[in-house]
């Protein structure tokens, strides 16, 4: 067998692609890659496990909107128009799917395959940059999310729950969702060093989740809670699904929308900065 | 690789450390360290546990970044063309960083890619490597159910993934049996011979008189002394090495009446050494003196002498 | 550390047969596990305070109290089993806590003792048997759950969702779902050979719709007759319906009273056997 032979000069070639360019320290233009290693890993993993992830909402809206929903009458929405109860918090369970399937993979995956599975330390021995591997991960954090919010809304488009055309808007949404807090979710991560640390996450997610205006406008709160909460991603990721859903567009959605664009840019510079310091250094 | 080739490219210095330092915090893991590997090479890094080797080695791989001196790889600069010299490195690493997600395969596969080469290319590829690891059975297991030598051999095929032109192994056969051991010296044998530099660290010195060309004893992160096993060995010790037990009770008192026998004596709690150009004739002189050794033994003097002598019997944690 | 192979080393040595004693592990031996999964738990201590009060306090808080709200604005006060929601809340989310109290106790413990370090057979190669393994893990969950379950009753005793005379029987009646529920989980995580995402499905599944269809949030009648299975089988149920009778006299027969008492003991014994079982085979291989 020849280990050295002319294919060689075309794989360097290749692996030095981006040789003298911008950023050419941490960045090779090869984050696809490590899509591919996802799909790999998923193959022979328990899919069941990843595939269900998206049954916490459902299992979400059918306790609170169809059971509690009995029990409570007069929901509009917010025009002043009826709709029910199952109508006004789908839209909240569908940006809480993206999160979660983006959280996921981002926060605990991310941090198994930093400090057990030793993924990174394999990437970064080879032509991949830190860029690479970070904006690769949060991409793979981010389908897995988006995954998750395209079967909870088939789930609610089949139970009539979507009123509006603009709803179809809701699968990219939450994209922009989903990706907010993928790269939120690896930047922190990063920085993460042990299980007990790594649990604050779900200490945080979980408030987020009970107070985003997810089960009853934020109204009945004073308002410093208010303006506390609408600065929190999962208001500002519902509040534009919602918008979407029930059809009702105003110029803030535009603010909410770029929020998720300061997130992902943030958790992406952060993320790199941080791999290249612990993998690196 | 044709033969004229690799005459041709012998003195090209693949990697040149001047003042080479390496610091976490105020602690000092690798303290100014000079050397030069050039192309087709073979050279060993021998040093005790904490001398300071990996380190070194993952300086070199460009995933560490020095903290002094100068380091140069393949004529680039790691701190700053990190993902440049690494498209030309292949990395053992000192524990296996396997994907265990992946089957093996898959493993190949996926480290291939990371390279940015083709599927086609890396489906040739991965069957060559999977003979070459001899590992053709156990392309679908999972790495968890290999054992530690055919995850060794499995590491080190996909260090060679990218057909690399320096090839850095730390501590290759730690942890392997016999049997494991002597089949990775076959195969680095034969990269060496096809002309791929290797970097080799390790503290077995059969293993570093068979591989290496060139060694550098490193202690404490210093240089100790660097040269050809054979030079080593006769600078640092005798050709041969005489040693006698006289019961642990014993050794330290008959010590004493030993002096002036051997070039250099060494006494340890369970027997005493002595190093000597003739085993025999010391062993005679001590026969001479009426002491009776319960055993003794004349053997060739070995690097571990040496590598002893230089690092001290010392146990560090 | 360094360590001279010239230097002198000494070791006294009485000999095992001297040294120990087989009665005490005989007897204590079941303690001395607890004792030790306690101490993991006191490095852990402030984690476990901290999650133990915060999850309640943030269910009541959103739950309790904001959709409490629009329940009462839309159907008047004490609409539901004829007290405020919060107080038909709070059986409910105590009998979670006491579930989930000791299940975190009895899960993750179990898969590092038979998987990830392998200390159950470290134990077991001292004089320690399997049953005393058994016994010394459910004490330490137990006394988890119970700490637990007692917070939590503190916070809804200072948002006023229960009485402070209810107390020590909402602590018994959550601590024995507590302990049925955890005894079967015990059995089932040994027999478990690799996680792979095992738990992850088990809290999907089983734990999530257990805390959502055991009339936690409304009462069971309300939901459709063929979802109502989900309660009558789950210790969520028995428990939160028991809380309820004997918290703020939810009109409950003594017959079905009767009956929660004794599936939530049932399930104890089931899993204290099947776990018995589960360990000593698994520690024999
Ligand atoms: N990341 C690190 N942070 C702090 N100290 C380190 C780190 N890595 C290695 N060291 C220290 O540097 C010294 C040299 O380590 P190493 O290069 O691994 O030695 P060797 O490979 O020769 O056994 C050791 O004392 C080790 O404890
Ligand atoms: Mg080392």
């Amino acid at each position: 067998m020849s280990l050295i032979n002319a294919a060689v000069d075309s794989a360097i070639a290749i692996a030095e692609k981006r040789k003298g360019k911008l950023g050419a320290g941490v960045y090779s233009g090869r984050p696809n890659v490590v899509l591919e290693r996802g799909f790999y890993a998923l193959k022979s993993s328990t899919w069941m496990v990843v595939a269900s992830g998206f049954v916490e909402p459902v299992f979400y809206l059918l306790a609170f909107g169809y059971g509690i929903g009995q029990f409570i009458s007069g929901t509009t929405d917010g025009n002043g128009s009826p709709i029910t109860y199952a109508q006004f918090i789908a839209p909240a369970l569908l940006a809480t799917s993206a999160m979660n399937g983006a959280i996921y993979d981002s926060t605990w995956n991310v941090f198994f395959k930093m400090h057990f599975g030793k993924v990174y330390n394999g990437m970064l021995s080879t032509s991949m940059g830190t860029l690479d591997v970070a904006l690769g991960e949060i991409s793979w954090a981010l389908l897995r999310g988006l995954a998750y919010a395209i079967g909870f809304m088939a789930v609610v488009t089949g139970m009539g729950l979507i009123p509006s055309i603009w709803g179809l808007l809701a699968i990219p949404a939450a994209v922009l969702v989903a990706f907010g807090f993928a790269s939120v979710g690896m930047g922190v991560t990063s920085y993460l060093k042990n299980h007990q640390q790594m649990q604050w996450i779900q200490f945080v997610m979980l408030p987020m989740f009970l107070f985003s205006g997810t089960f009853y406008p934020l109204s009945i709160y004073p308002e410093f809670i208010q303006w506390f909460i609408q600065a929190m991603p999962l208001w500002q990721g519902i509040s534009l699904i919602r918008g979407l859903t029930l059809g009702i567009l105003d110029w803030a959605m535009l603010g909410h929308a770029l929020y998720f664009v300061a997130m992902i840019i943030g958790g992406l510079f952060f993320t790199t900065r941080r791999l290249t310091a612990l993998f690196l250094r | 690789m044709p033969k004229e080739v690799r005459k041709e490219a012998s003195a090209e210095a693949m990697i040149t450390a001047t003042g080479l330092t390496k610091k976490y915090g105020d602690f000092v893991a690798v303290d100014g360290v000079n050397f030069t590997v050039t192309r087709g090479e073979s050279f060993g890094l021998l040093g005790p546990n904490g001398a300071g080797k990996s380190t070194t080695m993952k300086m070199i791989a460009a995933t560490s970044q020095r903290t002094g001196g100068n380091l140069v790889i393949l004529g680039k600069d790691p701190n700053r063309q990190g993902p440049e010299i690494r498209a030309h490195l292949g990395v053992v690493p000192q524990q296996d960083n396997l994907d265990r997600e992946l089957k093996v395969w898959e493993n190949l596969m996926v480290y291939g890619r990371y390279f940015g080469l083709s599927r086609k290319f890396l489906k040739g590829k991965i069957e060559e490597l999977l003979e070459f690891a001899q590992l053709g059975e156990k392309r679908n297991s999972k790495t968890e159910e290999l054992s530690g030598g055919m995850k060794r051999r499995l590491t080190i095929a996909r260090g060679l993934v990218n057909e690399p032109e320096i090839l850095l192994l730390d501590e290759p056969t730690t942890g392997l049996d016999p049997q494991a051991r002597h089949i990775l010296w076959d195969r680095l044998f034969r990269l060496k011979e096809q002309g791929v530099t290797l970097v080799i660290t390790t503290h077995y010195m059969d293993e570093a008189e068979q591989l290496c060309d060139r060694l550098m004893v490193m202690d404490k992160g210093k240089i100790m002394a660097e040269g050809s096993p054979a030079e080593l060995i006769k600078k640092y010790s005798s050709r041969e090495v005489l040693e006698v037990r006289f019961g642990s009770e014993n050794n330290a008192s008959v010590a004493g009446r030993l002096k002036g026998i051997g070039e250099r004596l060494e006494v340890l709690p369970d027997r005493i050494l002595i190093y000597e150009e003739s085993g025999e004739k010391c062993l005679e002189q001590i026969i001479k003196l009426g002491l009776e050794p319960v055993t003794s033994l004349v053997r060739r003097s070995s690097l571990e002498d040496v590598f002893l002598r230089l690092t001290g019997r010392t146990l560090v944690e | 550390m360094s360590l001279d192979v010239r230097a002198e080393t000494q070791m006294t040595w009485v000999g095992a047969k001297k040294l120990v004693d087989p009665q005490v592990s005989i007897r204590y031996g079941a303690f001395f596990v607890a004792e030790n999964r306690l101490r993991n738990m006191a490095k852990w201590w402030l984690s476990i305070i901290a999650f133990g009060l915060g999850n309640p306090s943030l269910y009541l808080l959103s739950i309790g109290i904001g959709v409490g709200s629009l329940v009462d604005s839309s159907l008047g006060a004490n609409a539901i089993d004829h007290v405020s929601y919060l107080t038909f809340l709070a059986p409910a989310l105590l009998a979670s806590a006491g579930i989930q109290g000791a299940l975190d106790e009895v899960t993750w413990p179990t898969m590092e003792g038979f998987v990830w370090d392998r200390t159950f057979f470290s134990m077991n190669s001292t004089a320690i048997t399997g049953k005393q393994i058994v016994s010394g893990i459910l004490m330490a969950a137990m006394t988890r759950c119970l700490l637990q379950v007692f917070l939590y009753e503190l916070c809804l005793l200072a948002f006023g969702a229960i009485s402070w005379q209810s107390i020590p029987i909402l602590l018994l009646v959550s601590a024995t779902a507590g302990f049925g529920f955890s005894a079967v989980m015990l059995a089932f995580s040994a027999s478990i050979k690799d996680d792979d995402g095992v738990f992850a499905l088990v809290g999907r599944f089983i734990i999530t719709p257990m805390f959502m269809f055991s009339g936690t949030f409304y009462p069971i009648d309300s939901m459709p007759i063929y979802l109502r299975w989900i309660g009558w089988i789950s210790p969520q149920w028995h428990a939160t319906n028991l809380g309820r009778a004997l918290s703020y006299g939810s009109p409950v027969e003594p017959w079905l009273q009767a009956i929660h008492w004794g599936l939530m003991l049932v399930l104890a014994v089931i899993g204290i056997t099947w776990a018995n079982r589960m360990f000593e085979s698994r520690l024999a291989k």
